[in-house]
């Protein structure tokens, strides 16, 4: 049976914050900063935003998109590292707003970065195993950067969600793989505000090993090379790094940049990847094949290659914004405003 | 008193050395000293270890017998001892081995330095290496190590007119060196702009001014010079030693300019070597700030008191100039793994007076000279070695 992708949806909030302001305050030359990471701007959730907001926004523009009977959901899976609860689900939110409930699997996903990836696996084996007639998968973030921190140049919220099944598929997912390793390169222990991370090891010990071995494990596993593929999106904490994997691995910079986002939107953690594939579902066209690499600290890749059917065609992508419109009619922040927007202003008392 | 020469010397790449743990890399070093001085384990007779702070690194203490165990020393019940002197650790570790066989109390002594600095964060590193200077008088009331290191710059540079500029030139040329060096931490080339440029750490130091935490290991095998020959053809005799101390704090020193335990320590080995500051060929003196490396070369008497800076904007310390200073890269691009850093100096001195330093080569080497310093200058260990 092929298993794939039915519709998507996509979410970034509108609030922006360029490296430069946030380097203002803590003496760090923004521009300097901005060109090591290759990112101009980040996403900042506003006041009323967070990983569920998002997740439903996602939802909701995908199912928009397509003639699916919320009823024939059978599971719903959230991933991310920034659930507004520590217990209590997100998914049993989102699945209510789809109108989904109460016939369905929940569950929330936490794997770092690639928590909605593994959502996507999972929607695969129940759509594969006939367990399941539909099954959604969200990756979505309200990443947190401590103030000052490194990570605050980058950490940014957004969120795609993507409806798994076997009937009317615009994108067949050919193959995924998955890469893992106990590997201890960022992390949040119960009850912090902020992630810890291993400064320098988040690099080659952590995200180029995991992604250079997912991806290459794919393409082994389904005897492709770079060459093959239309399109290619990796993981992006910044925009250094999936540019630099990219071309290691041999893609070049037509095919990463339809999916290449960090520049604009920062680092949207479990957003990163479906946001990218998102973006490049907007424009792909039927026979265009797609090669994607997700990375979670912790550590793991999930690499899958997919290609786009003559479903496409129909498809009413329209209904719902696209990524690139997603990035329109902006609002910039200052960084007390985007302070107060993140909960950074402590209230004595509290 | 028995004539000492060094006989082997092993080492491993300094940086970030993620996949090996403290013990790996404290081995590693030690087998390749031991391999080169064709020796097997059970003519070992001591062991010493210089470390500055494995128990605050990696929480590790009793280094000694852990490097004699995991060495499989641990049967023959060898002396294994650690030694601690902040930055001046390995140089120090490197005395007492070379004062054992002197004495002629031991006959083969392996002298090893390591340091595991990368398995915490670079702030906790940052705290850690503080704790070389005055706990109660400047690191408690905020003083870091860069920050009293950059009190000498602001210092030097209104005593003597020396520029941000010729201070940057230190960092310029140890890159160059570390470049040629395959083991070295950074091995990239670098511009008075990269220095400049680089993000401010303690005004007027900046990133590149200063050393990298670094993980690494270095060894050296130290036998009697009448027997060195049975076991290599280039043996090295260390024909000086001098250590000296100083005041711990830096504010109670008479002039932040001169580190007189530098002055002390080389007077001491100079005499002892019978030689003079003319006859070294290669230095590799303690850059842990690029300020230092200027302090150095003075304090060692290799140019006059407020000369540094110009000597190295004029290239005289580089690998072709007047004196051969940090062929290695220095503490600046081969990487500073703080008790190990001693060592790695005697390895690279060794390494040129054989003529085996490839293209950092300094052409006739004969005589070199390592300083090591603790702390701000409370602790200088210089050796001189030379070419039998």
């Amino acid at each position: 049976m092929k298993v794939g992708i039915v519709s998507y949806g996509a979410h970034i909030p509108r609030y922006r914050i360029t490296p430069e302001e946030i380097g203002k305050v803590w003496g760090v030359d923004g521009k300097a900063m901005s060109k090591s990471l290759m990112i101009n701007c980040k996403s900042v959730p506003g006041p009323d935003e967070d990983t569920i907001t998002i997740s439903v926004e996602a939802a909701r523009n995908m199912m928009k998109r397509c003639d699916v009977s919320p009823k024939d959901i059978g599971a719903l899976y959230v991933g991310s590292e920034s659930h507004p609860y520590a217990v209590k689900p997100t998914g049993t939110i989102v699945a209510e707003a789809i109108e989904a409930a109460p016939h369905l699997m929940v569950a929330d996903y936490e794997f770092a970065c690639k928590a909605g990836t593994a959502a996507i696996q999972t929607c695969m084996g129940l759509v594969g195993s006939g367990m399941v007639k539909y099954g959604v998968a969200i990756g979505a973030d309200t990443s947190q950067g401590a103030p000052g921190d490194a990570l605050e140049f980058s950490a940014s919220a957004g969120g795609g969600a993507f409806l798994i099944g076997s009937e009317k598929i615009i994108a067949i997912i050919d193959k995924t793989y998955s890469y893992t390793t106990d590997t201890p390169d960022f992390w949040r222990r119960e009850g912090q505000m902020y992630p810890r991370h291993g400064g320098r090891f988040t690099g080659e010990p952590a995200y180029f090993k995991h992604v250079i071995n997912g991806a290459k494990g794919l393409l082994d596993r389904t005897t492709t090379s770079a060459k093959d593929y239309t399109y290619a999106t990796f993981h992006q904490p910044n925009g250094k790094f999936p540019t630099r994997v990219a071309k290691q691995l041999g893609f070049n910079d037509a095919q990463i940049k339809t999916g290449l986002l960090a520049p604009i939107i920062g680092n949207t953690y479990s957003g990163a990847v479906p946001l990218g594939l998102a973006a490049i579902l907007d424009e792909a066209k039927a026979g265009d094949r797609i090669f994607a690499v997700a990375y979670g600290s912790g550590a793991g890749s999930d690499a899958f290659a997919l290609t786009v059917t003559d479903a496409i065609e129909s498809y009413q992508r329209s209904k719902a914004p696209t990524v690139k419109e997603l990035n329109t009619n902006l609002k910039f922040l200052d960084y007390a405003t985007y302070a107060k927007f993140r909960g950074k202003i402590m209230l004595g008392g509290e | 008193m028995r004539r000492v020469a060094i006989i082997g010397v092993g080492d491993t790449e300094f940086g970030e050395l993620w996949d090996s743990s403290f013990r790996d890399i404290g081995i590693k070093a030690g087998l390749a000293a031991v391999a080169d001085a064709n020796i097997s384990a059970d003519m070992i007779d001591a062991l010493y270890v210089g470390n500055m702070s494995a128990g605050r690194f990696i929480e590790q203490e009793h280094i000694g017998a852990l490097i004699a165990d995991y060495a499989g020393l641990a049967k023959s019940h060898i002396p294994a001892t650690r030694i601690e002197a902040a930055g001046a650790s390995g140089g120090l570790a490197l005395r007492q081995g070379f004062m054992a066989v002197a004495s002629g109390l031991h006959d083969i002594v392996v002298v090893g330095g390591a340091e595991k600095m990368t398995d915490v964060s670079d702030t906790e590193s940052a705290v850690i290496q503080s704790s070389a200077a005055d706990q109660e008088w400047e690191t408690v009331l905020g003083a870091t190590f860069p920050a009293l290191h950059a009190l000498m710059a602001r210092r030097h540079m209104h005593e003597y007119g020396t520029t941000r500029e010729q201070i940057a030139d230190v960092a310029v040329k140890n890159h160059r060196n570390g470049s040629l060096n395959p083991k070295a931490q950074f091995k990239r080339e670098i511009t008075r702009e990269t220095v400049l440029g680089s993000p401010m750490v303690s005004s007027p130091l900046r990133v590149f001014d200063c050393a990298p935490s670094s993980d690494g290991a270095a060894a050296v095998v130290l036998c009697p010079l009448e027997h060195a020959k049975k076991y290599t053809e280039t043996p090295v005799e260390i024909v000086g030693s001098g250590q000296a101390s100083d005041t711990l704090s830096l504010h109670d020193r008479k002039d932040i300019c001169t580190m007189e335990a530098t002055k002390m320590a080389a007077k001491r080995a100079f005499d002892m070597a019978g030689i003079t500051q003319k006859d070294v060929d290669v230095a590799e003196v303690h850059d842990n700030f690029t300020i230092s490396e200027i302090l150095a070369i003075e304090d060692l008497g290799f140019f006059k008191k407020g000369e540094g800076g110009k000597a190295t904007e004029a290239g005289l310390t580089a690998i072709s100039g007047q004196i051969a200073v940090n062929t290695s890269g220095g503490l600046k691009a081969r990487g500073d793994p703080i008790g190990a850093t001693g060592l790695a100096q005697a390895v690279e001195v060794v390494t040129q007076l054989r003529a085996k330093a490839g293209k950092r080569q300094v052409i006739d080497a004969e005589v070199g000279l390592t300083h090591n310093v603790g702390g701000t200058g409370a602790t200088v260990v210089v050796h001189l070695l030379r070419r039998v």
